[in-house]
């Protein structure tokens, strides 16, 4: 049984969780400037490779995608840890002796690390653009919009393999478990048409090839396409499946 | 008038192990009710299945006239943790504050909250930097700010010094005064002569549903520490001659005299 929504007890929940952020100082500065100092050094790493005529750069390709990749594991990690804290503090069972709803708690998360997501990209993009010389047709607000798209995507799998952790140790481990098979099979190391048939069907029922095919729809035409904002979807469609699963994870009665 | 809980043949699980063995008991309305017994013996059991978040095998616990755990009663029944469940990265205003929202309540309610807990100086302090008796009242703060109609508080007086512990203690009985129902366990026992009521539980068991005066008149004695371990006693002889425990005792001579003072040593 779940209660109904409540967008103030989500907002004051959001606010909640900012608030733990502006305390942690640290965190708030490698939220902002990690992203961006990871992505010069892709660009040094190309920086001398010859780029054949008419071709896109490979740090144009991969920079792109990263712009994407980058919030999804930042906020997967952030988030699996922020709620395996409140389930080993206690604050989770007190929460849930309270009029907060279970939707209005996880939704509270994605809202907080989302907007957190949105200063990081908009930071990262600018920076990519303007010191990296990142070539992106498209407008960049929607590569600021997928990024957070996708941070909420990392929001939500946190949230729901965080039930399935006892300790920060598990907690962490999971990021490999979720994060890397999806970005192996993203069509970033190898195009997704050269995979063997049954790895690309596995590749199509993964979220993160959506989001990566989304950026590349922006990086090469000078406007939205439909390709992207089906792309986009799936994410924010996944991103809602992940939450629904994690709000049936959370137990109002334990043992 | 009404029991606010009534809690009947409960009985509760955890892992294989029974830790609440068909509890029986009634909370009045109004009053501070004290739950008693040594660490272990099942106290924060019952309090999780009274604020509805413990899985309960069998047996009905109602709150406010309505099952535990219940929706409607997340407005009404205020719950504080053995271990203070605050954020410790947040200010105690700010952990106020959001509890205040959770309960429809204002910033105003939150200040108040804090200035009864006396942590008022504290306000603006993160809770990871106060001493651990500071951060329980902290705790207690996020439960008071909801002006709930029961509180049900888990040892909070825990490591907080004799003048604390004491204004604590008027709190509570000014809260029941207003018409608030308490529940506040502890294994000290000298905090049971500060009860209206008292629930003694030993190993998952009720030993005692009464008052502080009916205990002392019913045990011939004035201390409640030793009024309690005559309890033990009694019900250690019942176990040990393999009787069923509803059996008065009185009238055994064996003593179990070792094994009982070692085990309430502990209380």
């Amino acid at each position: 049984m779940t209660a109904a929504l409540s967008p103030t007890l989500t907002t004051a929940t959001a606010g909640r969780v900012l608030r733990q952020l502006r305390h942690d100082h640290r965190t708030v500065a490698m939220l902002l400037v990690l992203p961006s100092a990871l992505l010069g050094l892709l660009y040094l790493v190309w920086s001398d490779v010859p780029v054949a005529p008419g071709q896109p750069s490979t740090f144009d390709r991969v920079g792109l995608t990263m712009l994407g990749i980058f919030p999804f594991v930042v906020m997967f990690l952030v988030t699996s840890i922020a709620m395996l804290r409140e389930r080993t503090s206690g604050t989770l069972e007190r929460l849930l002796t309270t009029p907060l709803s279970r939707p209005d708690l996880l939704l509270g998360y994605g809202a907080a690390f989302g907007l957190a997501a949105a200063v990081q990209a908009l930071v990262t993009v600018t920076v990519a653009t303007t010191l990296y010389d990142l070539d992106v047709a498209g407008p960049l607000a929607l590569v600021v919009l997928i990024a957070v798209v996708d941070a909420v995507l990392g929001v939500a799998l946190g949230l729901l393999a965080s039930a399935f952790a006892r300790s920060e140790f598990q907690a962490v481990q999971f990021m490999p478990v979720v994060v890397l098979p999806q970005f192996f099979l993203c069509g970033l190391l190898v195009p997704r048409e050269q995979l063997p048939g049954w790895l690309q069907a596995v590749s199509d029922v993964l979220p993160l090839t959506y989001a990566v095919e989304a950026l590349q729809e922006v990086g090469a035409s000078t406007e939205a396409t439909g390709t992207m904002w089906v792309d986009v979807g799936v994410v924010a469609g996944a991103a809602l499946l992940a939450l629904g699963l994690a709000a049936a994870t959370l137990r109002r009665r334990t043992n | 008038m009404d029991a606010a809980v009534t809690v009947t043949d409960l009985v509760v699980h955890r892992g294989a192990r029974r830790v609440l063995h068909e509890v029986g008991c009634t909370v009045p309305p109004g009053r501070v009710t004290g739950l008693l017994g040594p660490s272990g013996s099942g106290k924060s059991t019952l309090m999780r299945a009274i604020v509805g978040v413990q899985q309960v095998r069998s047996g009905t616990v109602t709150v406010l006239g309505r099952p535990a755990g219940s929706a409607e009663l997340r407005s009404r029944v205020g719950y504080v943790t053995q271990a203070p469940s605050v954020y410790a990265d947040l200010t105690v205003r700010e952990n106020a504050r959001y509890f205040a929202a959770l309960y429809g309540r204002g910033a105003t309610e939150a200040d108040a909250a804090i200035a009864d807990v006396g942590l008022a100086d504290a306000a603006g302090q993160l809770v990871q930097d106060l001493s651990g008796g500071q951060r329980g009242r902290a705790s207690l703060a996020c439960a008071l700010v909801g002006e709930p109609e029961l509180l049900v508080l888990d040892e909070p007086t825990v490591g907080l010094d004799p003048v604390l512990r004491v204004e604590l203690w008027d709190r509570f009985h000014a809260l029941a005064a207003a018409g608030t129902t308490l529940i506040v366990s502890s294994h000290v026992m000298d905090e049971a002569a500060r009860c209206d009521r008292l629930l003694l539980l030993r190993e998952g068991r009720l030993l005692s549903d009464s008052t502080p005066a009916e205990l002392r008149s019913h045990t011939g004695s004035d201390d409640l520490e030793a009024a309690f371990l005559t309890l033990v006693r009694e019900n250690e002889e019942v176990g040990a001659s393999g009787q069923g425990r509803e059996h008065r005792s009185e009238e055994r001579a064996r003593s179990g005299a070792p094994r009982g003072s070692e085990q309430v040593s502990r209380a």
